[in-house]
């Protein structure tokens, strides 16, 4: 571990009279894996969102390679994100378009690549994920489980140093969030990413995992690592990672 | 840009109607105003202006052919017994041209365009807001009002003046026709009649005036898709009242326009 990319310092966010994060700090730092683990309901894509600039946040800080995104212009905003990937729980795949012009699209309206160069960046970011087979193929044509690796193609097409994953293996059968889990372990590898992935699926996270949080209604309620986090006797973490495991 | 998701309200009372009411008139100006705003900023989507517009023609153009030769050829078929009754069957051209030109050819082919494409943009783009698809290209720093919203407007503010010249000639030939069906005057007499009748000030309001109609389905259409809220059920919502907005609008418009145009040229009042 050496510095922090993302340094988040009090951060606040509610939806009229619900709060939905509390004063939340945390430091995820270069090439690690951070789990943000929680119930439903307890503000974790919120905090996802906040990073990447889709919800503002009402008090805090947020600082992504030193400098605070709040209050930045869109263009500068724009440059950050260009630096950083996105998985949607449900991939968000443009509909209209197919895999080969979902995939192109962030590289065409950000990047001057040529043709031939588009199509090659498409093709082995297909083999990453495995899913060559499908550049043609409209997101409707897809299943769940390849909508999340085309999702994931998309994200890491323009080589991203920061990968935020949003629920990677929700709704999918046990065998294929193993094999979306290892895939995400490998890309990073490969890729030397660091990824915020916001799950409650325990699967994934001691595949995935360097270190990890849980939230619990806005607030972190224990940081460490998986082990450390499985082995605690705070009743709430016991009783939802039982649950996880009876799942397993 | 900062507009308020439109909430849905169940069993609403009547002053969250109102407020809801207001909410919308104070969202659909700051949608205007951003629409400006990004209109002219780089880059111009030509491409999806393109793509749009030729999207839209396809989707109206048999509906607005159908209704446009029935519109001349009723309206021909209804004068015709009134003006012979008055002696009066050689100003049948005149007449009918001149309530088509002017009035009825731009308000009906607004209206179905409004209830074709209207819908059609506010279930599209809010399904786009519901699955993420549009937080997914502003996390690409995509602007995605620029991409769907500025692109889908200049499209339908261009496309429905020429449907409407198109559909103006249509009615003219449903008219013929059913003039043929009367026996009443020949071809030539028809086409001259028709050409001696009309004035410039007849025929350049008319189409500035779809000019704003068109311009209202892209805006209202817009507006209900990007502001959509609660799942599939506000797509749906977000559908339906994109065509009461924009229909109501464009007959509000209509009016204010049809005012304008007569102290304007008070000869064509």
């Amino acid at each position: 571990m050496n510095n922090p990319i993302i340094e988040i310092n009090d951060l606040e966010k509610s939806f009229g009279d619900l709060r939905i994060l509390n004063k939340i700090s945390l430091s995820v730092f270069e090439g690690e894996n951070f789990i943000v683990f929680g119930q439903s309901g307890t503000g974790k894509s919120v905090l996802l969102k906040c990073i990447v600039g889709l919800l503002e946040p009402d008090a805090g800080d947020i600082k992504i390679y030193g400098n605070s995104i709040l209050n930045l212009k869109t263009e500068k905003l724009n440059e950050i994100r260009k630096t950083m990937g996105f998985l949607f729980q449900g991939a968000a795949l443009y509909d209209s378009m197919s895999v080969r012009e979902n995939l192109q699209f962030p590289l065409i309206r950000n990047y001057n690549f040529s043709k031939e160069e588009l199509e090659q960046k498409t093709i082995a970011t297909l083999n990453m994920v495995g899913l060559e087979s499908a550049i043609d193929k409209m997101p409707s044509e897809l299943s769940g489980g390849m909508r999340k690796r085309i999702g994931l193609a998309r994200a890491i097409i323009t080589e991203p140093k920061i990968m935020l994953y949003d629920e990677p293996t929700t709704g999918l059968d046990p065998i294929t969030s193993k094999e979306i889990s290892v895939l995400i372990l490998e890309l990073q590898k490969k890729l030397n990413m660091t990824s915020i992935v916001v799950t409650h699926d325990l699967l994934c996270a001691e595949i995935i995992a360097d270190r990890a949080i849980v939230l619990d209604k806005g607030d972190i309620i224990k940081e460490g690592t998986i082990k450390e986090l499985t082995s605690s006797d705070n009743k709430l973490l016991r009783n939802f990672f039982s649950h996880e495991i009876i799942k397993q | 840009m900062n507009i308020p998701k439109i909430k849905y309200l169940r069993n609403a009372s009547f002053h969250e109607k109102l407020e809801s009411f207001f909410n919308n008139i104070g969202g659909l100006t700051v949608f205007n105003i951003e629409f400006f705003k990004q209109l002219f900023t780089l880059p111009i989507e030509i491409a999806q202006i393109k793509k749009h517009m030729s999207e839209l023609g396809v989707k109206t153009f048999s509906i607005v052919s159908i209704m446009g030769f029935i519109l001349g050829f009723v309206l021909a078929l209804q004068s015709f017994p009134v003006l012979e009754r008055f002696g009066a069957t050689d100003f049948l051209p005149a007449t009918v041209s001149l309530s088509i030109i002017r009035e009825l050819a731009p308000i009906l082919t607004a209206l179905i365009f409004a209830g074709r494409v209207s819908s059609g943009i506010g279930a599209e783009i809010s399904s786009m807001r519901v699955t993420e698809q549009i937080d997914a290209m502003e996390v690409s720093a995509v602007n995605p009002f620029k991409y769907l919203v500025v692109s889908r407007v200049i499209a339908t503010t261009i496309i429905l003046p020429i449907l409407t010249i198109y559909v103006i000639m249509i009615s003219l030939i449903g008219a013929f026709i059913a003039v043929i069906m009367t026996d009443s005057m020949s071809f030539i007499y028809f086409i001259e009649a028709v050409i001696s009748s009309i004035a410039f000030g007849d025929l350049i309001p008319a189409l500035v005036k779809t000019y704003f109609f068109g311009y209202i389905v892209g805006i209202v259409g817009s507006y209900k898709g990007y502001t959509a809220d609660g799942g599939t059920e506000g797509v749906g919502r977000a559908s339906t009242t994109a065509v009461v907005m924009a229909s109501l609008l464009i007959l509000i418009v209509d009016m204010v326009m049809v005012k304008i145009t007569v102290w304007l040229w008070p000869s064509i009042g």
